[in-house]
């Protein structure tokens, strides 16, 4: 019964061993590799982080001077009139600057004077002046108050400038080094969070620049971004999927709606500086200019994952609406589109991510300008996160590093506050079929 | 109208041999009872490529006529022209005329929408929607507008269930996901979807093929007892199945209809030699 051993079957066995070798080997190469490409790109991840982190948390926080003021009325409110609208013009560089005058009393000639005047910020007489318009109780007294400090002194006290450069190669001169090692030594430099960052625009001091005006700058472009591409692009996807006919031209339509996902940005920047601009004449560097070049931007994007997401959508759903007599615009939008809503917003998260990273059409039309005050309405001028971010990279004082990283950290932090949502949504939104 | 058709069928020479002498046993009984559908001349083309090919059927009022017949042979493609489901497809054409009640569905003035309320369809692959067992079941009386009212839409939501044999089982949690049941009971789902709607006709595309004996037997039974009442089409692979549920049999094969009958006489004796080598297992 013992059947010799069938050489056929023998020399097919071999062969199977040894490829099994060879196919062993490759899943082992191809697992190392995987794991090799992750390991990088969260060493790359890592270190961005690590980077802007540790450029960035110094500049929330910001060195004050506490120094005796005397408000006096005679140099503020000549007239006495105590009008608010007054107060806020009014000289206020005269109590800074005889407060430091007479905290170091030895300085007497010019140079020296205009060297310890740089002590204190140009922006510190335009806080206090705002604070004496809140509350012109103020005026006549003489009040200990942290003054915000000059961008050379918030720097040399976060350690960023190193003592042992000479004097003719930094910007801080040996006397105020010692002023600030004296106050200091008094308990009378104190360096709180800096709200300041948050809640102001920016400035061409960086001690009191602001994120706030180029955040909201950001959230109104995105909102008309928004409110613009999603419709319109889930109506061309839908449209495109479900109702077009199987032709020519909407070969020819769908080929450039991809092309258009892959024409430059800065592009989309020039057409909106020739059509919205220069021939609609809308308002220069506006939130709602930005928002309908980004829409332009975007809608290719949307476009595609919508197309995608609703071409994933089992055809069984839709036989069985229409089996029980649905009309084809109630299959699509009580069967077809919330099914492929998860893949819709998606989509439509990460074109709008990509939108609020966006710098160079914005730059086309004008969203590239210094703009002090936060914008109110979509057609106010503003500013975007990562311009600012370009902004301030292009600036040349010491203390816009740490602003520059820090606002990167901010845009970081809307990025993940998008993508977040988006997860949310998708989980929200998911059906199992 | 009859005596054209008769007139065509004779003249379309070597295809019309077989069915042609089926012509004395059928336009009797044809006369005798009411027809629910009457196919004449039907070809349907997928671009250039011919699927069925001058099919000349009559469907009886209330009774389940089963389409059978070995794969690609057409049934499937036959059945989805009775409630125009092939619309959609790009470039699928479809000649000749499909009468319901006397009234040309292909007609320019039928609204498919309104025709697939009157015709309603169960698939081969369960599809219930991924929405509640109740919603899956109201969403055809509430788009139609046959309910005003909650209270009403209970009602035939309730009816319908019962009707598909399902309401026992799942009476108690109308408000879970209809993809949660098992295939048997997503399919009897399927089909009290279709009867919320009050369809005439009820067209079933291998409704038990993706089902497991158990559940298929429910279906048969449910077939029976829906029959008399709803005219019932079904396509199936079956030939037991067949032989069990239907009154009428037509059997299909590479586009033609080569014949078709009382479900008996089909089973135990078929004229063709083609249906006699199908139904004895030789071919298919």
């Amino acid at each position: 019964m013992s059947a010799a051993p069938n050489p056929v079957v023998h020399a097919t066995r071999a062969r199977v061993a040894a490829s099994l070798v060879r196919r062993h080997r490759n899943e082992q190469i191809f697992h190392g590799l995987g794991l090799g490409a992750i390991v990088l790109s969260l060493l790359a991840l890592a270190s961005l982080i690590t980077d802007v982190v540790g450029k960035g948390y110094s500049a929330f926080t910001q060195t004050h001077i506490a120094l005796i003021v005397t408000l006096d009325p005679a140099v503020i409110d000549p007239d006495g009139t105590r009008d608010p609208a007054a107060l806020l013009r009014a000289d206020f560089q005269t109590p800074v600057r005889d407060a430091l005058r007479a905290r170091f009393p030895d300085v007497t000639s010019n140079a020296e004077r205009r060297q310890l005047y740089a002590l204190i910020s140009p922006s510190a007489p335009y806080i206090l002046a705002a604070q004496v318009a809140d509350d012109p109780s103020l005026l006549g007294r003489t009040l200990e108050l942290d003054l915000l400090a000059g961008d050379e002194v918030d720097t040399l006290v976060k350690g960023s400038i190193s003592r042992d450069v000479p004097e003719d190669q930094r910007r801080i001169t040996d006397r105020q080094i010692g002023w600030v090692d004296a106050l200091t030594a008094a308990g009378e430099v104190s360096t709180p969070f800096n709200w300041a960052f948050f809640t102001g625009g920016d400035s061409r001091d960086p001690e009191s620049a602001g994120i706030l005006g180029a955040a909201v700058g950001s959230a109104l472009t995105l909102a008309v971004a928004l409110v613009l591409s999603f419709p319109l692009a889930v109506a061309a996807a839908v449209y495109l999927e479900e109702f077009a006919p199987d032709n020519r031209w909407t070969y020819v339509i769908e080929v450039n709606i991809n092309n258009l996902a892959a024409v430059p940005s800065i592009i989309f920047g020039l057409l909106g500086l020739a059509v919205f601009l220069n021939f609609f004449g809308l308002p220069r560097s506006a939130p709602l200019v930005g928002g309908l070049v980004l829409a332009l931007m975007t809608l290719p994007v949307i476009i595609i994952a919508a197309r995608g997401a609703i071409a994933a959508v089992p055809p069984s759903i839709r036989e069985a609406a229409m089996g029980i007599g649905s009309s084809p615009v109630q299959v699509v939008f009580h069967h077809v589109v919330p099914l492929a809503l998860p893949g819709i917003l998606t989509g439509t998260i990460i074109g709008m991510a990509r939108a609020l990273g966006e710098t160079a059409p914005l730059l086309m039309i004008g969203m590239v300008a210094f703009i002090v005050d936060v914008p109110h309405s979509v057609t106010d001028a503003a500013t975007v996160l990562p311009v600012q971010i370009f902004l301030w990279a292009d600036s040349s004082e010491r203390a816009f590093v740490e602003r520059t990283a820090a606002a990167t950290l901010v845009l970081l932090a809307f990025l993940l506050i998008m993508n977040a949502t988006a997860v949310y949504l998708r989980r929200r939104f998911e059906v199992r079929y | 109208m009859r005596n054209m058709t008769v007139i065509d069928r004779s003249r379309s020479g070597q295809t019309a041999d077989v069915p042609g002498g089926s012509e004395p046993s059928v336009a009797p009984a044809a006369s005798s009872k009411e027809h629910k559908f009457q196919a004449r001349k039907v070809a349907v083309y997928y671009g250039t490529k011919r699927a069925l090919n001058h099919i000349d059927l009559d469907i009886g009022k209330g009774e389940v006529t089963a389409l059978i017949g070995p794969s690609g042979c057409g049934k499937s493609t036959f059945i989805r022209c009775l409630n125009r489901m092939n619309d959609p497809i790009a470039n699928c054409r479809v000649e000749g005329q499909i009468l319901l009640d006397g009234m040309d569905v292909n007609a320019r003035e039928v609204d498919p929408v309104e025709l697939r309320a009157r015709v309603g369809m169960v698939f081969q692959k369960p599809n219930p929607f991924p929405k509640s067992i109740w919603e899956n079941v109201a969403y055809g009386p509430r788009i139609h507008g046959l309910s005003s009212t909650k209270v009403e839409l209970d009602e035939i939501v309730t009816l319908s269930l019962q009707r598909a044999a399902l309401w026992d089982e799942v009476k108690d949690r109308l408000q879970e996901s209809g993809t949660s049941l098992s295939g048997g009971q997503q399919q009897r789902l399927c089909i009290a979807r279709a009867l919320a709607v009050d369809p005439e006709v009820i067209l079933m595309d291998e409704p038990c093929s993706a089902l497991d004996p158990i559940a298929t037997a429910k279906i048969e039974e449910l077939i029976d007892e829906l029959s008399g009442n709803y005219t019932i089409v079904i396509v199936t692979h079956s030939m037991q199945q067949a032989a069990r549920v239907s009154d009428m049999t037509a059997f299909f094969h590479l586009g033609d209809l080569v014949e078709t009958g009382p479900t008996d006489n089909i089973f135990t004796t078929p004229r063709d030699e083609r249906t006699e080598g199908y139904i004895t297992g030789r071919f298919g």
